[in-house]
């Protein structure tokens, strides 16, 4: 909630002129029938989805050449708003001059780039996407009908959000390749979980199998596996700031035992590593001095310059050395 | 021509309520509760104010009207305080109101009830209202509040008010009525109805927008919703918003000094209308129009969806409105049309036409012809009239989309 939401926009004021204007005039819709499409030698598919009960339904004709697989003509009846009667229009507009196998391709996002206006601003407002969904679920259909096989064969991905036909591999992978830790990030991102909100925790208005925040949950968890996997394949060889913080403490240790602790032994001192703290900009390495080092006045000044270059100059030039 | 047939929605503020507003903005803008002249100047005006919301009402002298931002201020109100003096701080536990309130009264409700209140939402019959013997079957001698809405914003009906204030009375039961769409419309008469608390707003009847009132019967208790200063007798603080208790005197003033007539010359447009519009072949208008307020239509129109409808309506410079589902985030259909037994496709297809006083014949005209143009394109596109059949396998009976 910020400035933005304090007046509420106008549903139809996000429309595209693409979609206002196919609305107005959609260019497609109408009927072709089983009689005049066997006249010419071709088939006829119908494909409802939808229902009227639902508030928005959709009837897709395809007039396809049998020879060919083509889509030589295709039309829509819709019952349903405005964008829903733009989508399909548009969806006919996509599946016309396509053959079968390639229109089932044809994606809800296709359908809404084909409305934008230009390609940064969305054709409608979030809560009318589902229009949009409507158009590629009765292409399924139909490619089914006339291939003789079941719609769902053609889903070959998990979808997580339905309506912004977002996959579980593609949240996965969006989440590792940008490092994507809050739902809103994803959201942003990809849409998913932008519009109805089912997808996101369960209790929203339909159950789902999978939901946002465990696929977060458990790709973050699988993300800090990978990366103490690398470092623990990587051991010594990797590079300071990429260990985990076991291996940081031990690599300190093992230089302070290779290069420093002798001469403060000989001093007759010590010093032991309490803490190692890491920001983007510092690693902080906190150490207590021990015997005749404590209380010693070059132990924060000579003596704490040496160390901090000596593990600067072997580990990492961002860590800093803090006695306590 | 443009017009504007949502006066369910909000109206037209009446250029004499505007004109009898204006002198309060800059010439005599004194705060009513100042000792000095400048305060007192507003006095004669607030009074003539409440005498004329008074006299509308029929209330007695016994009973409060108090000025509220907003009918759901007084809606909130209500059902809040009672919660605090009667379930909190007494032995009740339990509100009755219907399934077809506005959100102010559902909404609280639901609040409520999170907070452990028991609330019983009655359903509405096939004519849209609540019986009164329904509400005495639901009374127990936990009830709290029955809470009611005089008329309905979506179908114009009006709810059988008296009967209920009865048995409510009878019972020993507090009962309160959202009235927003009856004071202005119909005769609301607050001697010969039992009503202990009613809710009301100006803009509903050509007066301002964000100026309502409470009104309370026998002046009984109700903890304050906002705590303050010592405005309206401690009952509401926040200074007095002179113009628009003006405005709204004046609006309600207009809106029943003749109501009768002027609802009846509403009535027969309305009427005309309506006879029009049924003659599309596959419609369907909720309600009697005889119990309904004089103003209002709800009309389904099979195969053309709500917001459609709208639209082209809307291109047609004809403002209207729709309680159905597309415009909506969760697809529902309309409940006030689910509740009064449509089925599913029709309640997806109601269209809202509410008029008003200022309403004329001309534009009743202009909305025939454009509606039925809208209708008859709608129609053309419509997969509800499409004469072929999809192929084996390709049809749906029923709502499949992975809403609900």
């Amino acid at each position: 909630m910020a400035k933005s939401d304090m007046l509420g926009e106008s549903l139809w004021d996000a429309y595209s002129n693409k979609v206002t204007t196919l609305m107005n005039n959609p260019q497609h819709q109408g009927e072709i029938f089983e009689a005049d499409a066997e006249s010419r030698g071709h088939k006829l598919i119908v494909a409802d989805f939808g229902a009227e009960s639902c508030g928005d339904a959709v009837r897709l004709y395809w007039e396809i050449d049998p020879k060919t697989d083509k889509i030589v003509d295709s039309k829509f009846k819709s019952f349903g708003c405005g964008t829903a009667i733009a989508s399909s229009d548009v969806m006919t507009e996509l599946c016309i001059g396509k053959t079968v196998q390639e229109a089932v391709k044809i994606t809800n996002i296709d359908v809404e780039m084909a409305l934008r206006d230009d390609p940064e601003t969305p054709a409608v407002p979030p809560q009318k996407m589902h229009c949009s969904v409507m158009a590629y679920d009765v292409i399924k259909k139909a490619a089914g009908l006339y291939m003789g096989v079941d719609a769902e064969s053609f889903e070959e991905e998990i979808i997580v959000c339905e309506c912004a036909r977002v996959s579980l591999t593609t949240l996965q992978e969006v989440i590792k390749l940008n490092d994507l830790t809050t739902i809103e990030q994803i959201t942003d991102y990809t849409k998913a979980g932008g519009f109805c909100k089912s997808c996101i925790r369960p209790g929203g208005h339909e159950q789902r199998e999978y939901y946002l925040v465990d696929i977060l949950r458990d790709t973050r968890k699988e993300m800090d596996e990978e990366r103490m996997k690398a470092a623990a394949d990587a051991g010594s060889a990797a590079s300071f700031e990429d260990m985990t913080l076991v291996q940081q403490i031990k690599a300190i240790d093992a230089e302070i035992d290779e290069s420093i602790r002798q001469f403060l032994v000989m001093d007759g001192g010590d010093m032991e590593v309490i803490d190692v703290k890491s920001s983007d900009e510092y690693i902080d390495v906190y150490i207590r001095y021990l015997g005749a080092c404590n209380g010693c006045a070059s132990s924060s000044t000579g003596t704490l310059y040496a160390i901090e270059s000596t593990l600067k100059e072997k580990l990492s030039k961002k860590i800093r050395v803090l006695p306590i | 021509m443009q017009v504007y047939l949502d006066n369910n929605a909000t109206t037209m503020v009446d250029p004499l309520v505007v004109e009898a507003m204006i002198p309060f903005f800059s010439e005599m803008y004194g705060n009513p509760n100042s000792l000095h002249k400048f305060g007192t100047a507003t006095h004669p005006a607030l009074s003539k104010a409440i005498d004329q919301v008074y006299t509308a009402l029929n209330a007695s002298d016994d009973d409060d009207v108090v000025f509220t931002s907003c009918a759901t201020e007084s809606n909130n109100w209500v059902l809040q305080s009672v919660f605090t003096d009667h379930i909190i701080n007494g032995d009740k536990n339990h509100i009755v109101t219907t399934e077809v309130e506005h959100p102010s009264i559902l909404s609280t409700c639901k609040f409520l009830e999170e907070q452990g209140v028991k609330v019983t939402y009655l359903p509405v019959n096939e004519q849209g209202i609540v019986e009164a013997e329904t509400v005495r079957g639901f009374i127990t001698d936990k009830t709290a509040l029955v809470s009611i809405m005089w008329a309905s914003n979506e179908t114009g009906m009006i709810f059988p008010i008296r009967e209920i204030g009865e048995i409510c009375k009878e019972k020993g039961v507090l009962f309160h009525s959202d009235a927003v769409q009856a004071v202005g419309k119909i005769r609301v008469d607050l001697q010969a109805t039992h009503v202990d608390f009613v809710s009301m707003s100006a803009h509903k009847f050509h007066g301002p927008k964000g100026i309502g009132a409470l009104y309370i019967k026998d002046s009984q208790a109700l903890t304050p919703l906002l705590h303050g200063g010592e405005h309206m007798g401690g009952r509401r603080s926040g200074t007095l918003n002179v113009p628009f208790i003006v405005g709204m005197g004046k609006a309600i003033e207009l809106a029943t000094e003749n109501i009768e007539i002027t609802g009846a010359k509403i009535r027969e447009k309305r009427d005309r209308l309506e006879d029009a519009l049924i003659e599309l072949s596959e419609t369907f208008v909720v309600g009697d129009r005889w119990n309904r307020t004089p103003n209002t239509i709800l009309i389904s129109i099979r195969g053309v969806e709500g917001e459609g409808m709208l639209w082209d309506l809307n291109n047609g410079q004809i403002g209207a409105s729709t309680g159905s589902a597309c415009a909506s985030e969760d697809l529902e259909a309309n409940t006030v049309m689910l509740a009064i037994g449509a089925d599913n496709e029709l309640a997806h297809t109601g269209i809202r036409l509410s008029l008003s006083r200022f309403t004329t014949d001309e534009e009743i005209d202009y909305t025939i012809n454009h509606f039925k143009e809208a209708v008859a394109r709608l129609r053309n596109i419509s997969s509800s009239f499409a004469k072929q059949q999809p192929t084996a396998g390709g049809e749906v009976q029923e709502c499949e989309l992975h809403h609900h």
